[in-house]
């Protein structure tokens, strides 16, 4: 029926890898991304990947935000985006990471896929408004 | 094959990216998600279906991951429908539920989806039970739903359950909570959550004597949500019935025990899970159920898509603005504005002959 009206909203998992103990970040982002009218599934603390990966294909969310500040990155991150590859949905996910990234570490974080990389004091305006213009279409 | 076409066949072979795609596209009422729910009933019918309902705080999440570790030991697949609010001002949510699904990560055949109540007008409920239909078409053996109780969107969305457990925290106020309309009249199993806690005991006679004080003003079932129909082929006071259902059975709401954080209760729980399923389908309720539960998906569809297509009315109309202007100027009222836009459909509705194919 034509009447009908579509009500997409934009589905986010804000998620914790590995054994950084510290969320407020996360904690941060999640209340931001709700304002922002966006819905959030976080995660909880000390996720393996392959949690992580299960609730995005579960949730279908649009967006996967990563924070991580333990320095993991260069090994959680890829198993994550592998996961998600094995799921048929690393294409149309929004993959982004957070938190503490070094810059010699970034190009290779990307070239695995990962979209964006928003390192300390990056505003949540500029965060939202990235989410805003490259959720996937689906 | 269509995307959709496919998305169907995937969904059925047990994919579960084609079922998280699914529940999207029902949730977001994608184009097409109507023929996509309309061809999944013929698949439906084989999960036990769960609602978990209770105040905030009363330890749904912890003990819906404990009901979902121990299908999932006895070697069954488990569908979990997290419902959490939404902001009524942005729109935006938190659903903070799976933080507490921790004992069955990993495990994908215990499948966690978050819902918010984005829709309107019985839109959540729709949604909630459509999805569900995607989860039994899918396989899963139990179904479990998970909802705040606080308004009767809540209550609508338990009614797509077979079974309905409302968690009750011990203190949770005097006995004067127990005698108003609301949640407690929905349970078919009360779970005192967090027994170990001081209070606990009192929580269980209080809910006790509501239950005695139940049976004894003559109302079979002792709650839940029984349709009137049952209550009348219930009622003893009818002498016709009395031959055919002398012996028909009455469910009285057990009351279980629970400390959802060390698992402990969960086996009797689920235990009064399968009794009251086992009620159902003796007592004939089950069918009785079934049938009301899709009377009542075909009037939500059918308001929905009348609220539809008076919204659409109304925007060729030039807005409802204007029109609640005239009224606020004192020209015309909301009931004289009713009756006119309406007059065309009424005469249509009275021209238009019943087609029941």
């Amino acid at each position: 029926m034509s009447s009908e009206q579509e009500q997409e909203s934009i589905r986010c998992l804000v998620a914790k890898v590995g054994l950084d103990g510290h969320d407020r970040g996360a904690h941060v982002i999640a209340r931001a991304f709700r304002d922002a009218g966006f819905e959030v599934i976080y995660s909880g603390l000390h996720k393996a990947p392959e949690e992580i990966v299960q609730a995005a294909v579960q949730e279908d969310v649009d967006v996967l935000g990563i924070s991580i500040l333990s320095g993991a990155h260069d090994t959680l991150l890829p198993k994550i985006m592998d996961g998600l590859e094995e799921y048929g949905a690393k294409e149309d996910t929004l993959v982004l990471a957070g938190g503490v990234i070094p810059e010699e570490d970034r190009a290779e974080l990307k070239a695995e896929g990962v979209a964006a990389i928003f390192g300390p004091g990056t505003s949540v305006e500029e965060t939202i408004e990235f989410v805003r213009e490259n959720a996937p279409e689906r | 094959m269509s995307a959709d076409e496919e998305l169907l066949e995937d969904l059925l072979a047990g994919k579960h990216r084609a079922l998280a795609r699914v529940i999207s596209k029902i949730e977001n009422r994608s184009p097409g998600y109507r023929d996509l729910v309309s061809e999944l009933y013929a698949h439906t019918g084989d999960a036990d279906v769960i609602g978990v309902t209770g105040s905030p705080g009363a330890g749904k999440s912890t003990l819906v991951d404990k009901l979902a570790e121990t299908y999932r030991d006895r070697g069954e697949t488990v569908g979990v429908i997290a419902i959490d609010p939404s902001s009524p001002f942005t729109g935006g949510a938190v659903l903070g539920d799976r933080i507490r699904m921790a004992s069955t990560v990993g495990d994908m055949d215990v499948f966690v989806r978050s819902m918010s109540a984005r829709g309107t007008l019985g839109g959540l409920s729709t949604a909630t039970a459509d999805a569900v239909k995607a989860m039994d078409a899918f396989g899963k053996d139990k179904i479990i739903i998970e909802t705040v109780g606080a308004g009767q969107n809540e209550i609508d969305i338990v009614r797509t359950a077979d079974t309905v457990a409302v968690l009750v925290p011990p203190g949770s106020g005097d006995e004067i909570q127990t005698l108003k309309a609301g949640i407690l009249e929905i349970a078919d199993v009360f779970v005192v959550n967090k027994a170990d806690r001081d209070g606990a005991d009192r929580t269980v006679q209080e809910l006790r004597d509501m239950i005695q004080l139940d049976e004894g003003g003559g109302m079979a079932g002792g709650g839940g949500h029984h349709s009137q129909e049952v209550i009348d082929a219930h009622d003893d006071w009818d002498p016709e019935d009395d031959v055919d259902e002398a012996d028909a059975e009455t469910w009285t709401t057990p009351i279980v025990e629970t400390v959802a954080t060390r698992g402990e209760g969960v086996d009797d729980l689920l235990e009064a899970f399968a009794d009251h399923r086992q009620y159902l389908v003796d007592s004939g309720e089950h069918a009785e159920q079934v049938r009301g539960r899709y009377a009542e998906e075909i009037r939500t569809l059918l308001r929905e898509d009348v609220h539809d297509m008076l919204e659409d009315r109304l925007a060729a109309a030039g807005g409802v603005e204007d029109l609640a202007e005239a009224v606020r100027q004192g020209e015309t009222d909301p009931y004289s504005i009713a009756d006119d836009v309406l007059a065309p459909v009424e005469t249509c509705l009275e021209d238009l002959e019943i087609d029941d194919g």
